[in-house]
């Protein structure tokens, strides 16, 4: 863009630089709360973190790449089993079994994404849930890790994160809020690549990017092979905060992919900013109605019911649509040099629709 | 002779999951939907079933003629106030709907029921057996899998021998058209979901009367109808038996190998089919 242009292009505004300014502000605020949190709150936010890149995760997979899964749990179960294989009987230290089991996870999904791409989708969905089912079955029948009553993690293990208490609890928090980050960065980035840009194209028509040349089942499978690694690795990080396993904590479809996919949905789908919104409704919802029990579970599945039916972009969407405002930005808007007109000329060509 | 004895019971097992599976089947040829709440339906229906047994001191097959209309109407009522409404090109929809009204209906049922494990009495059905060449064949599971063969080949009737039917194809070809000929799709749709819970509850009264149940069960359900429907290939309801059959075979056979491996040898068995013929055995339709 030489000379005097007719118009720019650009990707952020300036309420998008100020909201990634106070974004990165409070993550400051976050990365220093061991030092003026207590326990108690350390170990909720840890749990909020673990929840979000959960939530981030199932969003990039069934809001962009409409790969609507609800068997994310076998992901989380293995992460957490191989966790413990590994410092148990491997004698391998946690933050080294970390990187191993990110690998492993990526390699696991791979054969999954062969078999269940098959499947086309709701079915597609009822065969995450099939290969869930087959994990949790299966790792109840290894006696070395404890069968179906499970296992803890030993002392020793706990111990060789760091010796103290403190210095535990701080580790596990900022190994959740390092994850939360991670996974969000890489939702971004990957979002904003040329393979970023081919996904959304294909959400929005398969028929049109299939014939613009791109490979769908590829472009699937990459998304579907990264989310695999990145939640198995967050599966390992829950189980290293809670230090027991068993098959039905491991592979609960309540815990790992109902809850998860209730926070994206109120949330809003498709979009980055939805799972942090709903995440934080989430646990608001938790905290103040989780002494009802059962019945705070059927008021999250109504409230999911109706902002499906009513809102199906979520408060996000709402938001977005109201304000145009988008905290990580995806798409490009061209705007008109001096002389156009400013108001409507800031024409959005949003990749996101 | 214990395998032959596996095999055959595996095979009357295989009844109640074609049940299962019939009721998924009808709705998703007649609108392409999903139902993630159908196992769930169908422990509602087993504790409706519970609950009219009480009430009326009532043997539960009979109880079938109370159950039978009260899902059905439970059916149209939802589709037509809640799930039609999610229908439509985009499959996110009716997939978290139903997902919802699923995870709705389990923690209802705990609130209202408990998390104790129930179970309807049949008397003596339940323990009476016939005995064929020393294999002691159970009436209760015989009537389940006569049942399930009825229930098929009245559905088969159904849909390729009565207006209803004609209708059920019509909308399922092409909605628009079928609307232009005077068809009210909603309508359509509603009375389909009425006839799949139809068969819920009669699939949820064998359920009860084989097995304790409690509001947890409902997932492995709908995992069992939807491999019986995959397995027998989309569309077909002869082939949903089929596959009903096969899974239930497969079950009764990893029983006998090793107990742990009941449940975990139908799945490998319906991974295995998948891997090896992705549309199923006897596929009528695409997914």
């Amino acid at each position: 863009m030489t000379g005097p242009a007719s118009h720019q292009i650009e990707r952020s505004t300036l309420a998008t630089r100020l909201g990634l300014l106070a974004g990165a502000a409070v993550l400051l605020a976050l990365a220093l709360a061991p030092a003026y949190l207590g326990r108690a709150d350390l170990r909720l936010l840890g749990e909020i973190f673990l929840y979000l890149s959960l939530a981030s995760l199932w969003n990039l997979l069934a809001g962009y790449a409409g790969l609507v899964s609800v068997g994310q749990q076998a992901f989380v179960g293995i992460g957490g089993y191989l966790l413990f294989a590994l410092t148990i009987f491997g004698g391998v230290h946690p933050l080294i079994a970390l990187l191993i089991i990110f690998v492993a996870g990526g390699l696991v999904s791979m054969p999954i994404a062969a078999l269940i791409f098959r499947l086309r989708g709701a079915y597609f969905a009822i065969g995450t849930w099939v290969v869930a089912e087959v994990c949790r079955l299966g790792f109840a029948q290894l006696g070395a890790l404890g069968g179906g009553s499970g296992i803890s993690l030993p002392v020793k293990v706990v111990k060789s994160i760091a010796s103290s208490r403190a210095g535990r609890e701080a580790a596990s928090y900022w190994l959740a809020l390092g994850v939360a980050v991670l996974v969000i960065a890489i939702a971004w980035l990957f979002l904003r690549s040329r393979r970023g840009l081919a996904l959304t194209a294909i959400r929005d028509n398969e028929l049109a990017a299939a014939s613009l040349g791109i490979d769908i089942w590829r472009t699937k499978f990459v998304v579907y092979s990264m989310v695999g690694a990145l939640t198995t690795l967050v599966g390992a990080l829950i189980f290293l905060q809670k230090l027991r396993i068993s098959p039905d904590a491991a592979f609960s479809v309540n815990d790992w992919t109902a809850f998860v996919i209730f926070i994206v949905v109120i949330g809003g789908i498709g979009t980055l900013e939805g799972p942090i919104i709903g995440t934080i409704v989430f646990f608001l919802l938790r905290e103040t109605l989780a002494d009802l029990g059962t019945i705070y579970l059927i008021v999250l599945g109504i409230v999911a019911t109706i902002v499906m039916l009513f809102a199906p972009k979520g408060l996000w969407g709402a938001i977005k649509h109201f304000t145009g405002f988008q905290l990580f930005p995806l798409g490009y808007r061209v705007r008109l040099a001096k002389g156009g007109k400013q108001d409507s000329a800031s024409m959005k060509r949003d990749a996101e629709g | 002779m214990d395998w032959l004895n596996a095999i055959v019971q595996g095979t009357l097992l295989g009844g109640l999951y074609a049940l299962f599976a019939a009721g998924l089947s009808i709705i998703f040829g007649v609108m392409r939907l999903v139902n993630i709440a159908h196992g769930d339906l169908i422990v509602l229906a087993a504790y409706l079933g519970l609950t009219i047994t009480m009430l009326l001191g009532i043997h539960p097959l009979v109880a079938l003629l109370v159950l039978v209309p009260v899902m059905a109407l439970i059916g149209y009522g939802l589709q037509r106030l809640i799930l039609n409404r999610t229908l439509g090109e985009d499959i996110l929809p009716p997939l978290l709907v139903t997902f919802g009204l699923s995870v709705i209906i389990q923690n209802a049922l705990l609130e209202v029921y408990t998390a104790d494990p129930q179970k309807l009495q049949a008397g003596a059905l339940e323990i009476a057996s016939l005995n064929i060449g020393g294999l002691a064949i159970g009436y209760l599971p015989l009537l389940m899998f006569v049942t399930a063969v009825i229930v098929i080949a009245g559905l088969q009737f159904i849909f390729y021998r009565t207006a209803l039917g004609r209708a059920f194809r019509a909308v399922s070809d092409n909605q628009d058209i079928a609307q232009l000929m005077g068809l009210n799709r909603r309508h359509i749709f509603a009375v389909a979901m009425a006839l799949s819970l139809a068969v819920v509850a009669i699939a949820a009264i064998f359920l009860g009367t084989r097995t304790s149940f409690d509001p947890a069960v409902g997932g492995g359900r709908l995992i069992f109808g939807f491999e019986a429907v995959i397995i027998g290939g989309l569309g077909n309801l002869w082939g949903t038996l089929a596959g009903g059959i096969i899974l239930g075979v497969a079950q009764a056979i990893g029983a006998q190998l090793h107990p742990g491996w009941q449940i975990l040898a139908g799945h490998i068995v319906f991974l295995a089919i998948l891997a090896v013929r992705p549309r199923g055995l006897f596929p009528r339709m695409d997914g």
